[in-house]
């Protein structure tokens, strides 16, 4: 995984509540087995309508999503997550974010920084003033700037270092190996496998 | 001071705990469908790594595949190429699987409980938010990402921070006529899509106890869509009854041995959950959806809402673009609404007893000629098992389809869609934007609801239909 550190882009205001990771990819999208390719199906329904906010030109190229709260509910799919990096972004800012999919993004780097609606409100009002103008998103200070202002953000440390630092979480948890082999040691016999009966 | 069911099932399975990380926690059983599977499998192949306990995994299909001409090759070839690599990854690994064709085949969640693998106690995760679906066993059991599935195929762990801990207690009796579905419906109403987040939720009170297991399942399986991460319910004698004779069920002395730690999964008396909602049973109604996610419901009896009546600007938006979206109007009565599309099936209304209690509201009845329904097992054991009942006859004689056993329209990832703008009253779990198909608008429902609507063709209860 590629360490995220601190980014700096243009922002897509998406003024809407609940975008469940259906809308931000449908499920016809989900029979590749790659993870790669998956920018054509970003918000691919909504993207028909040409006055989307992904459409407009002056957005083109932005980086950092900043959209209404409860972002990414529903489906576990990761496809989500790897749609939004295939299209270009690499933060998503949201007043609150379902779990799953901010587990699956912080997973893969994508950095989901959650704020107040309030604040939310305020990038929203200043990036639609203005498309041209940067948002930062620090992990390293966990903050996100904008012209005029600023917010800090939590993130447990535990997963900023991980993201900081780029690592695999397989790698860091069979650095522990020994404690999961002591524990299978435990386990109660009755316990069921999957071995198929006689 | 006492813990929570969720709390002692965590407990159980910490296998390391460190200040400032989160914990390791044992995963007891990992399912594998076909659609989040192949990125983990090619992740564990690019870095030499074997599955840790295939003895611990279970994968079948049920996303992807037909459920028409399932005995002919795939037609759609992308499709095709997913399922054939799910099947080349259990071979290379070791995974056992029940492709389609085979008896145990089915939707993910129908088969593990059916199969007598999951267990109350038990650490289940699949990459499908709702695995949620398991906690209906006193298992702690929550949806996971691809990134997630090749961690547990590598380690048998899962890093996780800890959940918080909610009851949702259901006082009194449900009226006649009112379904588990109808309950969890009028929850998420409640609790909001949002409501859950960070959560696992434990419900609990008199109606509750008095369920069944499939409607404890149909429970479970929505707390997903309050955005918790798992719903539980303790184990008791229902459950353990659920659980005798199945196959991957314990026996013997192992059955005692199991039963003893089975009957310490109650949340302890002195224990204090971080979040309490308390409902009252005998209030509630047959529920169904107006919007474009499972918060947006209201009782059939009641009209579409006005989006000026909610407080909150993005509430009010979202309200606004759900009914532009639904192609519904404010004020409009629930029942007067019309459906083209009836789907009875998925892991929440896809087992026996929900395809039973549709079967009772279409016998010697027939839906109507505008409406097309579509019957969709949870499993090829439910199929064979409602056939063997005579249920399939039931159905076909109303004008309905009998498919094979998937997931079908729940998702429309088959071919099993909705087309543009067309409406169905489905009895699957997500009524989002294009869900069930492109420009499809769906209705959350419950199994009699669904009937019932399929032979009126406008949303409506079994009481709502004229003696035949």
């Amino acid at each position: 995984m590629e360490p995220f550190v601190s980014h700096t882009g243009r922002a897509l205001p998406l003024r809407r509540s609940n975008v469940d990771t259906d809308q931000i990819i449908p499920a016809v999208y989900l029979r590749r087995v790659t993870r790669s390719g998956f920018e054509d199906g970003l918000f691919a329904a909504w993207r028909t309508d040409p006055t989307f906010v992904l459409n407009l030109p002056q957005y083109a190229g932005a980086t950092v999503l900043v959209a209404g709260p409860d972002f990414g509910t529903g489906s576990s799919r990761e496809h989500a997550v790897w749609a939004l990096q295939n299209y270009g972004f690499k933060a998503v800012i949201s007043a609150r974010f379902a779990d799953i999919f901010r587990g699956n993004s912080l997973k893969g780097g994508l950095l989901t920084v959650e704020l107040p609606a309030a604040v939310v409100e305020q990038i929203w009002a200043v990036v639609e003033a203005d498309p041209t103008v940067s948002v930062t998103v620090d992990l390293a200070g966990r903050l996100v700037s904008w012209p005029g202002g600023q917010a800090p953000f939590e993130l447990d440390e535990y997963s900023r270092w991980r993201l900081m630092e780029g690592l695999d979480d397989i790698g860091l948890t069979l650095r522990h190996e020994t404690d999961i082999t002591a524990f299978e040691a435990t386990r109660a016999g009755f316990l069921p496998t999957t071995v198929p009966l006689g | 001071m006492g813990r929570t069911l969720a709390e002692k099932v965590w407990d159980a399975h910490v296998v390391r705990r460190a200040d400032g990380e989160p914990d390791l926690l044992y995963i007891d059983l990992h399912l594998i469908h076909e659609v989040t599977s192949p990125q983990a499998f090619d992740g564990l192949r690019d870095a030499g790594r074997p599955v840790r306990r295939a003895d611990l995994t279970i994968a079948t299909e049920d996303h992807n595949i037909p459920t028409i001409d399932v005995d002919k090759p795939i037609a759609d070839p992308v499709s095709r190429e997913q399922i054939q690599t799910l099947r080349r990854n259990c071979e290379e690994f070791g995974v056992r699987l029940h492709p389609l064709g085979d008896v145990e085949q089915g939707i993910v969640h129908v088969v593990g409980p059916q199969l007598g693998l999951t267990q109350p106690g038990m650490t289940v995760v699949c990459g499908d938010s709702h695995t949620s679906t398991h906690g209906a066993f006193g298992a702690l059991a929550f949806g996971i990402g691809t990134s997630e599935v090749e961690h547990v195929l590598a380690t048998q762990t899962l890093p996780l921070t800890r959940f918080k801990t909610m009851a949702v207690t259901i006082d009194g009796v449900l009226p006649d006529g009112v379904t588990a579905k109808d309950l969890i419906l009028a929850v998420i109403a409640r609790i909001g899509t949002g409501g859950g987040q960070g959560y696992v939720i434990e419900y609990r009170g008199e109606a509750i106890r008095s369920l069944s297991m499939e409607a404890r399942m149909t429970i479970c399986n929505m707390s997903i869509e309050a955005g918790a991460r798992a719903g539980m319910i303790a184990p008791d004698q229902t459950t353990f009854d659920f659980l005798s004779g199945r196959p991957h069920a314990p026996t013997g002395s192992d059955w005692d041995a199991a039963l003893a730690w089975w009957r310490t999964l109650q949340t302890d008396d002195d224990a204090t959950f971080d979040h309490e909602v308390v409902i009252d049973a005998s209030v509630l109604a047959p529920f169904v959806t107006w919007g474009t996610n499972p918060g947006q419901g209201a009782p059939l009896s009641a009209r579409v809402p006005d989006p000026a009546s909610y407080s909150d600007p993005l509430d009010r938006a979202a309200a606004e673009r759900a009914l532009e979206y639904m192609g519904l109007t404010a004020g409009t009565p629930l029942r007067e609404i019309a459906v083209d599309t009836v789907f009875l099936g998925s892991c929440t209304n896809g087992r026996l007893e929900d395809l039973r209690a549709a079967a009772q509201v279409l016998a010697g009845r027939h839906i109507a000629e505008s409406v097309r329904m579509l019957v969709v097992p949870g499993s090829a054991r439910v199929k064979l098992a409602a056939e063997a009942e005579g249920l399939d006859q039931v159905f076909v004689a109303a004008g309905a389809e009998w498919r094979g056993a998937g997931c079908s329209m729940c998702l429309g990832m088959n071919a099993d869609q909705l087309s543009p703008g067309e409406r169905s009253a489905s009895t699957s779990n997500r009524n989002f934007e294009g869900r069930q198909g492109k420009g499809g608008r769906t209705h959350l429902v419950s199994p009699q609801v669904a009937a019932a609507t399929a032979v009126t063709g406008r949303l409506s209860c079994p009481a709502d239909l004229k003696e035949s």
